[in-house]
C-alpha cells in the first residue's frame, strides 16, 4: 500500500520535479491520492477532507527542494501533520494521593474493554501499584467470570457482587472495599453499550457521578470505520474522556479511527492493544500510527532523509542570512522571509521580543497579527528594486506603496526608518547568530522549530484533574454561549 | 412482519443520529440537476456508510452516466436504490443437509458477535422446530465456554464443551458424534475470535473444519462469518481471508442497531460474492433477522 501511494504520489507530482514552488494546482492530484489513502485507512470522510485541505495549504508556497522527489517532500509534510495531530502522548495515570485512584473503561460492545482492564491492571502492577478490578458488566453472559479468570491469571483482586445488584452500587461499594484493603488503583470494567441507547448511557453517567473516576478511557477497536467519530463524540459528551485505548492493533487494520477520534473529540490515544494476552499492551506512538495509516513501508527512513535535506537547506539559508547581516545588506525581502518563518512558530505576540527592533515597529495597542499583515502589505507593494534597496524610495514611491497597501505615506516612511535602524542593530548583533538569539529570547530552540516547515505544537496540559460533572456542564454552557 | 421489524429497528438506530449522519433522503430532496455537487454529496453519504473507495466510485459512476444534468427527483432515487439493491442478495436461510445433522460453523475476528449470534440463531432454529446442539469450540478466551453455557441454558439447548485450554478440534469432534448419536437436526459450532492475519489460528480453524467434514459427510453445511457492522474497510480483508481458509457460505452482520451501516458488504459481495444471510440488531435473543436488501438500502436512506 505504501508503495502504492508513494508511486501514485510520485506520478502525480512528476511535473513538479526540480521546479519552483508548490501551488494548489500542481499538488491537487497528489492530494487526491493522499485523501484516497486516508479513506482506505478508514479515516472519517470529513476528517480526511479537512486534513487534505490543511496539508495543501501548508504545502503551497514551499520551495520544491532540488535534491528530492517532490512526492517525498509532500509525503513528509503529510506524515508530519499526522504525527502532530495524533500526538503528543501522555501515558501517565496521575494517581490520587489520599484515596484510591479510579480508572473507568467504557465503549461499544466487544471492543476489548474487559481484556484491556486486565492489561491495565498488569501494567499498573508493574508500575508499583496495587490494582483491583471491578466487574461492573452485569449484562453480558459470564462477563463477571471472564474478568475473574483474567484477574486470576495475573493475581489481581476482582471485586464482584452476586446478582441482583446494580452496576452503580457495585462500583460504589468496590471503592470502599479498595480503601479497606489498601488497594490503591481501581479499574472499573463496564458493560459494552451503544452510544445511542439512552438508559445504558445514563447508567455510565451515574457511575461517573458516584465514583468520580480520575481517568475515563474509551476502548475502541482499531478496525472501526467511519462510525468511530459518532461513538467517540457521544461517549466524550457523556463522560469527558481522558484517553483512548485502541485495541486489536495486532491485525492489519490501518486504524484511521485513531486520527478521526483525535480530530473530532480531541481525545488522545494513550495505549494500544496488540494481542489477546494480558501483556500485550503498549504505549501509543503517533509516529508508528502515522506510518500505519499511510500504509506499510519504510516511511521512517524517508522521513529522515527529507528532514536531513531540509536541515541542510535551512543551514545554507541561515549562513546566507548571517553573511548578509554581517555585510549589512539584509534586504526587505530577507526581512519578510524571516517573519514569515516566525509566523509558523506560534502567536506573534509571543515572538515580538525575538527579533530585535521588531517590537518598536508595532505600537502597544495594535494587534501584532494585524501589524504584521500591515507591514507585509507594505513590503509586498514595493517593487523588487525597492525591496533590495529601500534608499530609492522617495515621496512619489511612498504614495504609490501606501495606496497599494492601504496605509498612509508617513507610515511607510516610519517603517523604513525603523527597518534601517533595525538592520544596523542586527548587523552589530550578528556576531551572535540571530537564530541563537531568537532561541535565547523565546526558549523555543527545541523541536526543530527552525527547520522550514516544522511546527511547534502546544502540548495539551494534562493536569490529572477530572472536572466534576457540574464543572463540565458549566463549561459546556459557556461554550454554547460563545457560539 | 420480519421485514417490518428490522426496518423499524434499523430506522430507530439511524434516526437517533440524524444530526451526525443524516441519511440519503435529504439528498434526493435537493433541488436542481444532478451535477458535481450532487454527486459529491452522494459520495459523502456512501463513504460515511463505510461503502469504501472502490464500491463508492462504481456507484457514483453509474449515476453519473445515467443521470448527469437530469433533474433530481424520484427517478434518480429509484435508480440509486435499485443499483444498490442489485449489488446485494436476499439472505437465504440455512441450507440443511439432506439427511443427518446440519452443521453450521461460525467464525470471525475477536468480539464481532459470534457467540451472541449463535445463541440467537439457535433460538431461531428451535422456533422452526429444529433440535439444536451447540459446541463450545472457543476454548481459548476467558469464560467463553461459560458464556455459551449461559446462553444454552437460557434457550434450553444442549451444549458440548470441555475446559478452557483444551483442543477445540476435539470438542468439535465430540459434538459431531453427539449430534449423530442423539439425532440432532442442527449443530452450531462456536469458534474463538481470531484475526485473519494470525496464521496459526487460521490453521486451527481449518483443522476444526476438517474434523467436522470427516465426522459428518458434507459438513459443515454452512460456514457463517460474523462481521461487526462498525468495522470499516478491514471487513473486506477479513472476508477474503476467512473465505480462503474455510470457504464461507454467508455473513452475519452484527451490531447493526448502532449508527454504523456496515457498508463494506457491497465490496465483499462484489469481490468474493459472499452474501449477508442474517443481521444482528441487538443483544437479546430476538435480535437476529434474515438479511433483506430492500430494507437495508431503505435504512441507508432513512
Ligand atoms: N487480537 C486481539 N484481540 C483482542 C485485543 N483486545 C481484546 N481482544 C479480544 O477481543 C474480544 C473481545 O474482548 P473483550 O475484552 O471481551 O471486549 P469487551 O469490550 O469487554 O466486550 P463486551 O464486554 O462484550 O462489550 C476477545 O476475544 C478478546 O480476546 C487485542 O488487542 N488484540
Ligand atoms: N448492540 C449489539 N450488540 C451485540 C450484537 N451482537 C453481539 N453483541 C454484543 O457484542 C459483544 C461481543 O459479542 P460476543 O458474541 O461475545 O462476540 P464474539 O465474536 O463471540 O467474541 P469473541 O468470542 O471474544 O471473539 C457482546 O457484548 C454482545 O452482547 C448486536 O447485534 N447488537
Ligand atoms: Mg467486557
Ligand atoms: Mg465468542
Amino acid at each position: 500500500m505504501f508503495e502504492g501511494i508513494q508511486r501514485n504520489l510520485s506520478e502525480a507530482l512528476k511535473k513538479l520535479r526540480g521546479r519552483g514552488r508548490i501551488t494548489e494546482a500542481n499538488v491537487r492530484d497528489a492530494m487526491q491520492e493522499v485523501r484516497r489513502a486516508l479513506l482506505d485507512a478508514d479515516v472519517n470522510y470529513t476528517v480526511a477532507n479537512d486534513f487534505v485541505q490543511r496539508v495543501t495549504e501548508r504545502s503551497i508556497g514551499q520551495q520544491v527542494l532540488r535534491t528530492l522527489d517532490p512526492s517525498e517532500q509532500i509525503f513528509k509534510i503529510v506524515y508530519d501533520e499526522l504525527v502532530a495531530l495524533m500526538g503528543p502522548v501522555d501515558t501517565g495515570f496521575h494517581f490520587a494521593k489520599d484515596r484510591p485512584t479510579v480508572i473507568m473503561l467504557c465503549g461499544l460492545q466487544g471492543q476489548g474493554k474487559t481484556t484491556s482492564a486486565g492489561k491495565l491492571a498488569l501494567t499498573l502492577r508493574e508500575r508499583g501499584r496495587k490494582p483491583m478490578l471491578v466487574a461492573a458488566d452485569l449484562q453480558r453472559p459470564a462477563a463477571v467470570d471472564q474478568l475473574k479468570v483474567l484477574g486470576d491469571q495475573i493475581g489481581v483482586t476482582v471485586y464482584s457482587e452476586p446478582p441482583p445488584v446494580s452496576p452503580v452500587d457495585v462500583c460504589r461499594r468496590a471503592l470502599d472495599h479498595a480503601k479497606k484493603y489498601l488497594l490503591d488503583t481501581v479499574i472499573l470494567d463496564t458493560a459494552g453499550r451503544l452510544h445511542v441507547d439512552e438508559m445504558p448511557m445514563d447508567e455510565l453517567r451515574q457511575i461517573d457521578r458516584s465514583c468520580r473516576p480520575d481517568q475515563v478511557f474509551f476502548v475502541c477497536d482499531a478496525m472501526t470505520g467511519q462510525d468511530a467519530v459518532n461513538s467517540a463524540k457521544a461517549f466524550n459528551e457523556a463522560l469527558d474522556l481522558n484517553g483512548v485505548i485502541l485495541t486489536k492493533m495486532d491485525g492489519d487494520a490501518r486504524g484511521g479511527a485513531a486520527l478521526s477520534i483525535k480530530s473530532v473529540a480531541q481525545v488522545p490515544i494513550k495505549f494500544i492493544g496488540v494481542g489477546e494476552k494480558l501483556d500485550r499492551l503498549e504505549e501509543f506512538r503517533p509516529e508508528g500510527m502515522a506510518q500505519r495509516i499511510l500504509g506499510q513501508g519504510d516511511i521512517l527512513s524517508l522521513v529522515e532523509k527529507v528532514a536531513s535535506i531540509q536541515q541542510q537547506i535551512g543551514e545554507e539559508e541561515r549562513l546566507e542570512q548571517q553573511r548578509k547581516l554581517e555585510k549589512g545588506d539584509f534586504t526587505l525581502d530577507d526581512f519578510r522571509k524571516q517573519f514569515e518563518q516566525m509566523k509558523k512558530m506560534g502567536p506573534m505576540k509571543d515572538l515580538l521580543g525575538s527579533m530585535p527592533g521588531m517590537s518598536e515597529m508595532i505600537s502597544e495597542d495594535e494587534d501584532p497579527e494585524k501589524a504584521f499583515t500591515r507591514i507585509q502589505g507594505m513590503i509586498d507593494s514595493m517593487t523588487k528594486e525597492e525591496r533590495r534597496n529601500p534608499d530609492v524610495i522617495d515621496i512619489n514611491r511612498r504614495r504609490r506603496i501606501a495606496a497599494g497597501s492601504g496605509t498612509e505615506p508617513p507610515e511607510i516612511k516610519q517603517f523604513l526608518a525603523q527597518f534601517t535602524q533595525m538592520r544596523e542593530v542586527m548587523r552589530k548583533m550578528s556576531q551572535m547568530s540571530i537564530w541563537e538569539r531568537v532561541k535565547m529570547v523565546t526558549g523555543m530552540g527545541q523541536k526543530g522549530a527552525f527547520l522550514p516547515g516544522a511546527k511547534v505544537f502546544n502540548k495539551k496540559g494534562d493536569t490529572g484533574h477530572r472536572k466534576s460533572p457540574k464543572e463540565r456542564a458549566k463549561e459546556r454552557k459557556n461554550k454554547r454561549k460563545k457560539r | 412482519m420480519v421485514f417490518r421489524a428490522i426496518f423499524e429497528k434499523l430506522k430507530v438506530g439511524l434516526s437517533k443520529t440524524r444530526g451526525v449522519f443524516s441519511g440519503f433522503a435529504s439528498l434526493f430532496r435537493l433541488r436542481g440537476k444532478v451535477d458535481r455537487n450532487f454527486l459529491a454529496e452522494m459520495e459523502k453519504r456512501l463513504y460515511l456508510a463505510d461503502v469504501g473507495v472502490t464500491a463508492t466510485f462504481l456507484i457514483i459512476e453509474q449515476v453519473r452516466q445515467s443521470f448527469l444534468n437530469k433533474e433530481i427527483g424520484e427517478d434518480v432515487e429509484t435508480f440509486v436504490k435499485q443499483q444498490l439493491k442489485e449489488m446485494l442478495t436476499a439472505g437465504e436461510g440455512i441450507s440443511y443437509a439432506a439427511n443427518g445433522p446440519t452443521v453450521v460453523m461460525v467464525a470471525g475476528v475477536n468480539g464481532s458477535g459470534k457467540t451472541t449470534s449463535i445463541a440467537k440463531l439457535a433460538r431461531r432454529l428451535q422456533q422452526d422446530g429444529k433440535k439444536v446442539l451447540v459446541a463450545a469450540c472457543d476454548t481459548y478466551r476467558a469464560a467463553a465456554v461459560e458464556q455459551l453455557t449461559v446462553w444454552s441454558e437460557r434457550i434450553g439447548c444442549e451444549i458440548v464443551k470441555n475446559q478452557q485450554g483444551s483442543d477445540p478440534a476435539s470438542v468439535a469432534h465430540d459434538a459431531c458424534e453427539r449430534a449423530k448419536a442423539r439425532g440432532f437436526d442442527v449443530l452450531i459450532v462456536d469458534t474463538a475470535g481470531r484475526l485473519h492475519t494470525q496464521k496459526h489460528l487460521m490453521r486451527e480453524l481449518e483443522k476444526i473444519h476438517r474434523v467436522v467434514a470427516r465426522q459428518i459427510p458434507g459438513a459443515p453445511h454452512e460456514v457463517l462469518l460474523v462481521l461487526d457492522a462498525t468495522t470499516g474497510q478491514n471487513a473486506i480483508a477479513q472476508a477474503e481471508n476467512f473465505e480462503k481458509a474455510v470457504r464461507c457460505s454467508g455473513i452475519i452482520l452484527a451490531k447493526l442497531d448502532g449508527t454504523a451501516k456496515g457498508g463494506a458488504i457491497f465490496a465483499i459481495k462484489q469481490k468474493i460474492d459472499l452474501p449477508v444471510k442474517f443481521v444482528g440488531v441487538g443483544e437479546t435473543l430476538d435480535d437476529l433477522e434474515p438479511f433483506d436488501p430492500d430494507s437495508y438500502v431503505e435504512a441507508l436512506f432513512a
